[in-house]
């Protein structure tokens, strides 16, 4: 299935692009709705509005897409969300923006934002790993 | 109004991708990461798929004078490699990491209301008001 969500992932890009102009990239669509610039809002709290219905498709009719296991050391996912937050504004970008946009239309920046953000997912985790938080 | 339409409507589609790809599930994309232990390159097939459709789809659609529903293309500019961009993916890689979260399956999947992802989207939205304040903090002097 990782094929078929990412065919959707590009189509739904795709149809952004033709409509509106514009780049999907989700952590820079958050930023324009937590920090609203006037005139450039609307479509952004419009996308969000989007990501939380698919969410409650899925948990209609596909909750095993979102059966989130929660192992309770909540320091964890506050440190990951601050890194995330932080880590995406000053990088200008996250999975959708660099990773799938950028690297489409072959941005140096956004190649280059996709390989170290990976590399250093990859390290992070080896780093878990070697410190015995992942089983 | 046609404009929010296309925004959620492509937002819509997109949230169900991420789903139907199992980028909502942090143990899959953590598994992902993981090339030192149970490494499951499956979702690397999300990125080829998404990337093989816009690749071709971008080169079509900015052929156009104009988006159908706007006046112009808004795609970003900037070309230099500069530390910020290196150094917030670091930071923005570590956290996907140590979450197995990235922001847009961290916004569908806070719907299944389970305490790590809304601790998590909790937090992601506080790291986009500190990167704000820090970013003022820094550059608000000659504006």
């Amino acid at each position: 299935m990782p094929l078929v969500g990412g065919v959707f992932i590009g189509v739904s890009a795709s149809l952004l692009l033709l409509l509106k102009g514009r780049i999907f990239g989700v952590s820079g669509i958050l930023a324009g709705v937590l920090i609203p610039k006037a005139g450039d809002t609307a479509w952004r709290a419009a996308s969000l509005v989007g990501l939380v219905t698919a969410g409650v498709l899925l948990q209609m009719f596909h909750p095993a897409s979102l059966a989130v296991a929660s192992d309770g050391t909540y320091w964890r996912y506050i440190a990951a969300g601050l890194l995330v937050g932080f880590g995406t504004q000053l990088g200008s970008g996250c999975t959708s923006g660099h990773g799938v946009c950028g690297i489409s239309r072959l941005s140096l920046r956004s190649i280059l934002a996709t390989l170290t953000f990976i590399a250093a997912g990859m390290i992070m985790v080896a780093s878990l790993r070697a410190l015995g938080v992942l089983s | 109004m046609s404009l929010i339409f296309a925004a959620f409507i492509s937002a819509l589609l997109f949230g169900i991708g991420l789903g139907v790809a199992g980028m909502t599930l942090p143990t899959k994309v953590i598994g992902f990461l993981d090339v030192s232990g149970n490494w499951d390159p499956s979702l690397a097939f999300v990125m080829i798929g998404a990337i093989a459709v816009h690749s071709v789809s971008y080169r079509l659609i900015t052929k156009r004078a104009s988006p159908i529903l706007t006046t112009r293309f808004q795609i970003p500019t900037k070309r230099q490699i500069d530390p910020k961009l290196i150094l917030g993916s670091v930071l923005f890689g570590a956290g996907w990491g140590l979450g197995g979260f990235c922001p847009g399956p961290a916004i569908v999947a806070a719907v299944s209301g389970g305490p790590s992802v809304l601790v998590f989207l909790g937090s992601m939205i506080a790291g986009v008001y500190l990167h704000q304040f820090v970013h003022k903090l820094l550059y608000s002097k000659g504006g």
